[in-house]
């Protein structure tokens, strides 16, 4: 589970451009549509912007949520299969998920979340900001690791 | 057609009903969208010749074709049109953020909005269903409060607001309309247009799907146009944006210093785009859809500005800096804040200011008229509360409140002399005197004083022309900018992009493979040359003659005191030169009214009643 990759945004990067909502819906719809994208921005004024989808959790609380077993994860990748026979809307999965990650169609009427575009996210692709990256908890504490050390290493320097 | 909704929303605030009115493709090839979609709505749903107080004065939104698509630049972009309150002729302004794509989400492309609320209202738009909302507790409140208390009151934090602050309601003829927080229609006194409406805002939030027609071929040119908006030609607005220009224009001896005694600022470099962002900018947003993104927010973090908080453009810059002769980049950022949150056109505002401070100086005014503020060049403090008494009507304020042409009517003694605005509306941050094709841009631009209906400083900086010389080939350039430019405004993108498009010919491209609609290059040009057409159809009607395509009194009497722009102004001859090269290239009579042939050549003769007894 701490290998699945997932899309996660650096926020000091994000510009709110919303790209990777156009895109997404395009990708999974065929349609120009915000409230379909299983990314989403949000904007707290002035400055703070970030784009928001799947973490793809261990036990994952949308698929513990649903009364109707209609949401399952992924053993080979951990994303969140949706049987939309079994989906009827009612919403317990959106309201289980903490980062708001799941869309209701709303024409469809079933849920939508992430499903990584086949191991290569559209969004991760188009963002220009390379804001977004498809990675893994796994990676992340590698990266925070390193990062420390680097700082510690430079600090060393300057006070020798 | 794909892409365009094809609805257009009416609204009538005294009866409190609507009605939708839909349009074909025939509509849409001729008229794009924007620009084109709001001089159109407004030439044919206004009746000639009224007050732009009256409650029949229409307010119109109208969205780009590419509007809530993945076109770089493009998707959140729309026009406001009204007769303006300013020139008493056409308003027109744009502005970006997010609020264009709902309302398209929405499912319109063209809202229009008349009568007037007999208390304050605003209107929200959920999907196909129109409300007007008590707006009496968001009465007195800015433009931020209001953003924020409607999305409060209705539960959504995705309802996007275009509104007006204490200045619009007070009627100023500067008052803009503020959407996205930082975004704003800025120019022409719209918010007053709005504010005479006794409405606040209107709340968009939309669910429906936007359809393009060739998806791959979309996305496909998408990719490469992306590229390119990240490449050099878009370098200076993704680095250092518009304010970069602070340097260059002082070079170049074009930068409004001092209501245009000078054109050279000795504080620069104290308010360059380089000071700029290394002391203020903390962030750079971007727009729906933008790829190249430019919003420079700026934070002041020590001193009696504190806290202030704003998007930086060159624009306000030089009209709160050189032009007040403030070289603080702190009360610039204070007085573009308060701008934003009070709803009043910056650029405006900036150079009124301006205004009163040579009246000030030159004791036309004095301390009894400005409620004890030194209104002297260089005052930063008196700079910022000088704004704040222009949006709520204090002081001398209450004058300055309606723009330079108001003011110096009422204020006198030879103050006409030093008035910058040319049909009512206020210069922005071209020296034109020393940039002859600007001049020309500046004197013809359909909504007043602006650089954005044509963009004729281009040729003058880049050397294309000799930039101290008038002659009546300039008429030839400045008409093939103004159509290029109406078509930027029409499908709507924005100009801070135009270098990565390669004419006519990709913007059709894009065009057909959005909308479906077939469409060339060379009509492209004529639908631009339409609507410029169009424009002057709609302003010879509400008044304008030949003498309102002008210059002010200053750029044609007062020589430019030193630098490289030394001893250019713009006298009555140049000016005169000008206009007869602009007019015959643009096929109009001497007096500047189009020909019957023109507009036959451009599908418009159904107007030719209107200009029938015009020429001579």
């Amino acid at each position: 589970m701490v290998r699945h990759k997932f899309v996660t945004v650096d926020p000091d990067k994000c510009v709110g451009c919303r790209i990777c909502e156009y895109v997404c819906s395009q990708e999974k719809d065929k349609v120009f549509n915000p409230t379909k994208s299983r990314i989403r921005v949000v904007r707290i004024y002035p400055t703070v912007n970030a784009s928001m989808t799947c973490r793809l959790c261990e036990d994952a609380p949308c698929v513990v949520a649903c009364p109707r077993k209609a949401l399952e994860q992924s053993k080979e990748n951990g994303v969140i299969l949706v049987n939309k026979d079994k989906c009827n809307g009612c919403g317990w999965c959106i309201e289980a998920c903490d980062f708001g990650a799941i869309v209701l169609d709303p024409s469809k009427k079933v849920v939508a979340m992430c499903d990584l575009c086949q191991g290569n996210p559209k969004c991760v692709e188009w963002c220009p900001e390379e804001a977004l990256e498809l990675t893994s908890r796994d990676l992340l504490s590698q990266k925070a690791r390193l990062g420390a050390v680097k700082k510690l290493v430079e600090a060393s320097k300057t006070q020798s | 057609m794909q892409a365009y909704t094809g609805k257009i929303l009416h609204v009538d605030l005294t009866t409190g009903r609507s009605k939708i009115q839909t349009f074909d493709d025939a509509f849409a090839k001729m008229y794009i969208g924007g620009t084109g979609f709001g001089i159109k709505t407004l030439l044919d749903n206004q009746k000639p010749g009224i007050d732009p107080f009256d409650p029949e004065n229409p307010l119109i939104y109208a969205l780009g074709a590419v509007c809530n698509t993945m076109v770089p630049c493009g998707a959140s972009k729309f026009g406001v049109f009204a007769k303006s309150p300013a020139s008493n002729l056409l308003g027109e302004a744009y502005s970006t953020g997010q609020w264009g794509a709902e309302l398209r989400s929405a499912g319109y492309d063209i809202l229009v909005i008349r009568g007037k609320a007999a208390k304050p209202k605003y209107i929200w738009i959920d999907d196909e269903s129109m409300q007007l909302m008590d707006a009496s507790h968001l009465w007195g409140k800015t433009a931020w409060e209001t953003e924020e208390t409607i999305r409060k009151d209705l539960g959504d934090e995705y309802v996007r607001v275009s509104g007006i602050g204490q200045a619009g309601e007070n009627l100023s003829r500067i008052a803009c309309l503020i959407n996205d927080h930082f975004r704003a229609a800025g120019r022409t006194g719209l918010g007053a247009v709005m504010g005479s409406k006794n409405l606040k805002a209107v709340a968009v939030r939309g669910t429906y799907d936007t359809c393009v027609a060739d998806v791959p071929k979309l996305q496909e040119f998408c990719k490469d146009l992306y590229e390119r908006a990240r490449g050099p030609k878009t370098s200076k607005y993704r680095t250092l944006g518009t304010a970069a220009n602070v340097l260059a224009m002082n070079k170049q001896g074009a930068l409004p210093t001092r209501n245009f005694q000078a054109a050279m600022f000795e504080g620069a470099e104290k308010i360059s785009g380089e000071y700029l962002n290394e002391r203020y900018v903390t962030k750079i947003e971007g727009c729906s859809a933008c790829p190249m993104r430019c919003e420079h927010i700026a934070v002041v973090r020590e001193g009696p500005f504190t806290g202030a908080t704003a998007r930086i453009e060159y624009e306000p810059t030089m009209a709160f800096g050189s032009n007040c002769g403030v070289d603080r980049m702190d009360a610039i950022i204070k007085s573009v804040e308060l701008c934003d949150m009070y709803g009043l056109d910056a650029i405006s505002a900036g150079m009124i200011i301006a205004f009163g401070m040579e009246c000030f100086e030159r004791g036309l005014i004095t301390t009894q008229d400005t409620g004890g503020l030194d209104l002297r060049f260089g005052n930063a403090e008196a700079m910022v509360e000088m704004v704040r008494k222009m949006a709520f009507r204090q002081d001398i304020g209450k004058v300055l409140a309606d723009g330079v042409r108001p003011a110096s009517k009422a204020i006198g003694k030879g103050s006409e002399a030093f008035a910058l605005e040319i049909k009512g509306v206020e210069l922005t941050g071209y020296d034109i005197r020393g940039l002859k094709t600007a001049a020309l841009g500046y004197a013809v631009s359909r909504r007043g004083a602006d650089h954005q209906r044509h963009g004729s400083y281009g040729p003058d900086m880049d050397g294309r022309v000799d930039r101290f010389k008038a002659e009546k080939s300039r008429g030839k350039i400045v008409v093939g900018d103004e159509d290029n430019y109406a078509i930027f405004d029409s499908i709507i993108l924005c100009k801070f992009s135009r270098g990565i498009w390669n004419g006519y010919d990709e913007i059709a491209k894009i065009y057909t493979m959005v909308t479906g609609i077939p469409y060339t290059g060379e009509e492209m040009r004529k639908t631009g040359e339409r609507i410029n057409n169009l424009a002057r159809i709609y302003n010879i009607r509400e008044g304008l003659t030949r003498s309102d395509d002008t210059v002010p009194p200053r750029v044609m009497n007062d020589p430019i005191p030193s630098g490289v722009s030394k001893g250019s102004r713009v006298t009555q001859e140049d000016l005169d030169i000008l206009l007869d090269g602009y007019y015959e290239a643009r096929g109009w009579t001497p007096e500047g009214v189009p020909k019957s042939e023109k507009l036959k050549e451009l599908d418009l003769e159904g107007y030719e009643s209107i200009l029938a007894g015009k020429r001579k």
